[in-house]
């Protein structure tokens, strides 16, 4: 029982990690049909830049962790906002160049990050409590989980509260459902994209600080290899859909762990399945829209 | 003479490759109702789309004397243009009042006329756009233009798949619109068109071959059998 227990929990809070990757990537495809490879890029980013925080002010209190998460988030909005303004406004509309962009971005902010920081794991501080466990049911559950999950809650509640009672949000829902009728009541959705861009840059920016304390390193492949779970979850989910991008989340993160678990490490493989069946069975995600 | 509130010379417009409007120049006049007339696929619905700028398109397009063929969709809504498309394209996803509100594009909307011109939408102001019918539907596509003063309206089949009645209520409501907003009107049923229509512009093969009164022209039955293929 126990063991069911710490894997459905570590399993929730790497679930809560996937989601605040995949959660940016559901939005700006929903809204802008952009598959957007840099997407890493902004977590890794944030991940330094939490980092850079921490080892400056020192790592281990509660200040300087709230401190990273708030600048990751900030440094994952501003360049996800200069990446849509500077890159991706130019080709809307242009998909096979999108591509081409955001995975040559993806690939040279790695290069580039590497050149700053080094191609080795940097271990990163925290408080104590983060490195302790917590007993639930027998299970002894690392606390670090506590917080993704709670991060990853909020984070969920701040995007629909913002979508649901500001007025960027209201346009969009309208504009993830029809783009051109929003531009036809005379809203420049430009803005809209731009404002995404940031929100997706600033959950995937806090994700790098969460994710460098989950594994407890930080270096430049770390977007890379979240994004790929993070693009299966955005797919399982339904594309564009921020519920469908939370349920798929927790699904695959419980998968990963149970199959890891009980038969033989197979996690990512069952993944790939999970995702092969759903493409199968139901092609636009759990809750994605019909074309 | 009175000055057009819209111009369109020359206009070209092309989907995917494919040229759908062909030099097509009219004006309209500041007043009451222009209908845009043609038989299926001679470019109707593209040539409002061109002037709207939601499709690729060349040639000049001028509201109220000011060039806006150079200008993005949401510029010439600013300039004070109304837009109701085909297949009313409510957001199916937001209530009835959200999708007012997204519409509002001033801080004083003509919230009293919505309410005396659709009054069963105030009703239903709280229920998800896409469980509406298809007449209550398009109540909302009309009201989400008539929410703002607008220099023009451009309505687009307003009628198409309705039942009678709501057909003429769909009517009547542009009747009243129309007193106050010149309406550049895409429709099929020739009874909306003799009720709204002062003038009649009709498409052939993507370019103008009438350019006059909708009373002559629907007056004369050879003519409308041969530009409409109806009588």
């Amino acid at each position: 029982m126990s063991t069911i227990i710490l894997l459905l929990i570590t399993g929730l809070g790497l679930g809560a990690l996937y989601f605040l990757v995949a959660s940016g990537l559901s939005l700006i495809y929903g809204l802008m049909g952009v598959l957007n490879f840099a997407h890493g890029s902004f977590l890794t980013l944030g991940a330094f830049a939490g980092w850079e925080l921490a080892r400056r002010l020192g790592g281990e209190s509660w200040g300087t962790l709230i401190a990273s998460m708030l600048l990751g988030m900030v440094v994952g909005a501003l360049v996800a906002a200069a990446t849509e303004f500077l890159l991706i406004r130019r080709l809307y509309n242009r998909h096979i160049e999108q591509v081409l962009v955001t995975v040559g971005l993806a690939l040279a902010t790695v290069a580039l990050f590497e050149g700053i920081w080094g191609t080795d794991p940097i271990y990163v501080s925290a408080p104590a409590w983060l490195a302790q466990t917590t007993e639930i049911l027998g299970a002894r559950v690392p606390n670090d989980r506590f917080l993704l999950i709670g991060a990853a809650v909020l984070v969920l509640i701040g995007i629909v509260a913002f979508l649901r009672f500001t007025r960027f949000g209201l346009v969009i829902r309208a504009g993830v459902e029809n783009r051109s009728m929003v531009t036809a009541l005379g809203i420049d959705v430009r803005k809209a994209f731009t404002v995404v861009f940031a929100i997706g840059g600033a959950a995937a920016g806090l994700g790098g600080v969460l994710a460098s304390h989950y594994f407890g390193y930080v270096s430049p492949q770390l977007g890379g290899s979240l994004l790929i779970f993070a693009f299966i979850v955005t797919v399982i989910g339904g594309l564009g859909s921020l519920a469908g991008a939370a349920i798929a989340s927790v699904i695959v993160a419980i998968l990963q762990q149970f199959a890891n678990y009980f038969l033989g490490g197979t996690g990512d493989l069952m993944v790939v399945l999970l995702l092969a069946v759903v493409l199968l069975v139901r092609p636009t995600g759990i809750l994605g829209k019909k074309a | 003479m009175t000055e057009s509130i819209l111009t369109v010379a020359n206009l070209n417009a092309n989907i995917e490759g494919q040229q759908v409007v062909e030099a097509v120049s009219f004006d309209m006049l500041p007043v009451g109702v222009t209908a845009l007339l043609g038989r299926n696929g001679v470019g109707k619905t593209s040539t409002l789309r061109a002037i709207m700028g939601l499709i690729e398109r060349t040639g000049e397009v001028s509201i109220a004397g000011e060039r806006v063929d150079r200008e993005p969709t949401h510029r010439i809504v600013q300039r004070g243009v109304g837009y109701v498309p085909e297949d009313r394209e409510v957001f199916a996803s937001l209530t009835v009042a959200e999708n007012l509100r997204l519409a509002e594009r001033d801080s004083t909307p003509n919230r009293a006329l919505i309410e005396e011109l659709f009054p069963d939408l105030i009703d239903r102001a709280g229920q998800q756009a896409g469980t509406l019918s298809g007449g209550q539907q398009q109540m909302v596509s009309l009201a989400r233009a008539l929410v703002n003063d607008n220099k023009l309206l451009l309505v687009d089949e307003p009628t198409k798949g309705l039942a009678p009645l709501i057909v003429m209520d769909v009517a009547r409501a542009l009747e009243r619109a129309a007193q106050s907003v010149p309406v550049l009107l895409v429709e099929q049923n020739l009874q909306v068109v003799r009720m709204l229509a002062q003038k009649a512009i009709v498409l052939e093969g993507g370019r103008v071959v009438y350019d006059g009164s909708a009373e002559e022209l629907l007056g004369d039955e050879a003519l409308t059998k041969e530009l409409l293929g109806v009588a």
